[in-house]
């Protein structure tokens, strides 16, 4: 550790919302408790803020080199990219958003699979892109994640996703509803044919994606204090007139009303999910 | 404004209201106006034509949404006999927005599971406007499940704003409970025939929509989300509503030609609610062609055409 590493705390000091202007680069503000962080810290724990346990948000790439072992991996179903069938065009054209973001984010859609392996475990892992059009769901992502669990399927390999998503695509139109049959009906054929399929939630996942893929894991996982449900608060606060109740989505809430199996912290991700992808394939502990 | 017309109908809503006049004064004087109404009938008929060949999507929408348009309920009392509605989740209670049971289609025993709803204001607020609950989708899955089990070809009537967005739904899992039919449909062991009657929205639409066969009714539509929803979204006023129903591709014509729809079922004139009956003789007939069809297929072979048919939503 340098003198300067040693004299910097992770942790220099909390301000209150909005006041101050945070340095870009080596300094990053937490989302939740405004506490300014140093990034090398931060990366070390994973994006979690040291100071309120907050997980905030990762993008597909670093998910996925977080989770997988680092040797021996291989990206799936790269070669399918967005086609714009509709021709949809609102303010923008919709290739227009597109190009947009695949330049902000360097991805061609706002799903990443890949093959590897797990604490030794041969795998299928799946990550939405968040930054990639709030990791909506539309052909390219329903596609790769089919070819994904198809993967998983020929291989007997366990399937794991982590997904971050506002739902399903708007500018694909029904194309993005039906991807939610699509993902629906592969992740049954993995289960016909005792092929663990895990679900991670992470903030957000909503819409089209909780109501088909994120919640048919034959385990239901989700990280700390992430919101997910089938409509946006929102739209549920205008349909009902009245406020939310505190809590109200968040995983612990989903955990309280038996929507999921369990909450697992990103830090101890790799163990658990190996421990229990392990025990269900029924290999040596 | 006759509100039995909507807003682009109201040209023939003024020639449908001189027809009734006519008819009032030809019953007092015993004038022989017979040759008038008829003359004015036959405007009627074609000015509703040429109206109705060149409807916007969002002229449409608002047919598919028309308070007049037959549900459900119209369609079970007129395509089944012997029908029996079977009610309940078995877990937490009884969703009417949703109906279920078993009838007879010509002769052939069906199940059936749509979404209603409802007609009057006591009864749309007790099919909760036709928006499912957790308990409504897996009341369907309850009975496909038997319908498996006896081999009856089940036959989905599509009509919902959409799933129900509101805390007892997100408290028993409404995501869960529509992932679950997508899951069980995509292979279930016996035909399953879908039907867009009137609004299909969305996830709500989609979680008994999975199947062998797709239809949409010619004035039906089909969404990701409603105009009105994207409008909100993207311009931020649900003014724009008719824009987004057009860049969406909300009808059947775009959703065939996307491979979505299978078969587009022709209205009558002005729509289904114009006649009711007529409606409901089309689609029993398409219904009946389609469950013989569909039933002389090998089991096995229906499913991997089912799944295929699945796998390639979004292929070129």
């Amino acid at each position: 550790m340098s003198w300067l590493d040693k004299i910097v705390p992770s942790v220099v000091r909390s301000e209150r919302r909005g006041e101050s202007k945070v340095p870009e680069g080596l300094w990053k503000k937490c989302t939740k408790c405004d506490a300014v962080l140093y990034r090398p810290e931060l990366e070390k724990s994973l994006d979690v803020c040291p100071k309120c346990d907050h997980h905030m948000r990762i993008g597909a790439r670093r998910r996925l080199d977080i989770f997988l072992d680092e040797q021996g991996r291989e990206e799936i179903a790269s070669e399918v990219v967005p086609i714009d069938r509709l021709k949809f065009k609102d303010v923008k054209k919709y290739k227009e958003r597109l190009a947009s973001a695949q330049k902000t984010t360097g991805e061609k859609d706002a799903l990443i699979a890949m093959k590897g392996t797990l604490k030794g475990i041969p795998v299928v892992v799946t990550a939405f892109e968040f930054a990639f059009h709030g990791g909506s769901m539309g052909y390219v992502v329903g596609e790769r994640f089919t070819r994904a669990a198809q993967v998983a399927l020929r291989e007997k390999r366990p399937l794991i996703c982590f997904s971050a998503t506002g739902g399903a695509r708007m500018q694909e139109a029904l194309i993005s509803l039906m991807q939610m049959a699509k993902t629906s009906a592969v992740i049954e054929r993995l289960k016909q044919n005792g092929i663990p399929y895990i679900s991670v939630m992470t903030d957000p996942v909503y819409g089209g994606v909780s109501a088909s893929l994120a919640l048919l894991g034959d385990i239901n996982a989700a990280e700390p204090g992430a919101r997910a449900g089938f409509a946006g608060p929102a739209i549920i606060e205008q349909t009902i007139r009245q406020k939310l109740p505190k809590g109200f989505q968040r995983s612990e809430f989903l955990l309280e009303h038996g929507a999921i199996d369990t909450i697992i912290h990103r830090r101890e991700m790799r163990d658990r999910l190996a421990s229990l992808v392990a025990k269900l394939m029924k290999l040596p502990g | 404004m006759n509100l039995n017309y909507l807003p682009f109908e109201q040209p023939i809503a003024e020639l449908e209201g001189k027809i009734a006049e006519l008819q009032l004064v030809g019953s007092d004087n015993r004038l022989n106006i017979t040759e008038e109404i008829e003359r004015l009938r036959e405007k009627s008929s074609k000015l509703t034509e040429s109206i109705y060949s060149n409807l916007t999507p969002w002229q449409i929408v608002q047919v598919a949404r028309h308070p007049q348009r037959p549900y459900t309920s119209d369609y079970i009392t007129r395509l089944f006999t012997d029908w029996e509605e079977l009610h309940g989740d078995r877990h937490f209670g009884d969703d009417k927005a949703i109906i279920g049971g078993i009838g007879r289609l010509d002769g052939r025993p069906v199940m059936v599971i749509g979404e209603e709803k409802g007609r009057s204001v006591h009864e749309k607020v007790a099919r909760n406007f036709g928006m499912p609950k957790p308990e409504g989708y897996r009341k369907a899955l309850r009975l496909m499940e038997m319908a498996e089990r006896f081999k009856l070809p089940v036959l989905t009537l599509i009509d919902t704003p959409g799933a129900y967005p509101g805390i007892d739904s997100e408290e028993r899992g409404i995501s869960e409970a529509i992932a679950q039919n997508l899951a069980v449909m995509s292979r279930l062991r016996t035909p399953i025939i879908c039907t867009v009657i009137g609004e299909g929205s969305s996830g709500g639409a989609l979680a008994i929509g999975v199947g062998d066969h797709l239809n949409m009714l010619q004035y039906a539509t089909y969404f990701v989300i409603s105009p009105e929803g994207c409008a909100n979204i993207i311009w931020k006023t649900v003014e724009k509503a008719p824009l987004a129903a057009e860049a969406m591709g909300v009808t059947s014509s775009v959703l065939e030609e996307l491979g979505i729809v299978d078969e587009t079922i022709p209205e009558p004139l002005g729509g289904a609610h114009r006649n009711i009956e007529a409606m409901a003789e089309t689609l029993k007939e398409r219904l009946i062609a389609q469950v013989d069809r569909y039933s002389a297929i090998p089991i096995d072979q229906l499913l991997e055409k089912r799944y295929e048919r699945l796998m390639s939503y979004g292929n070129d």
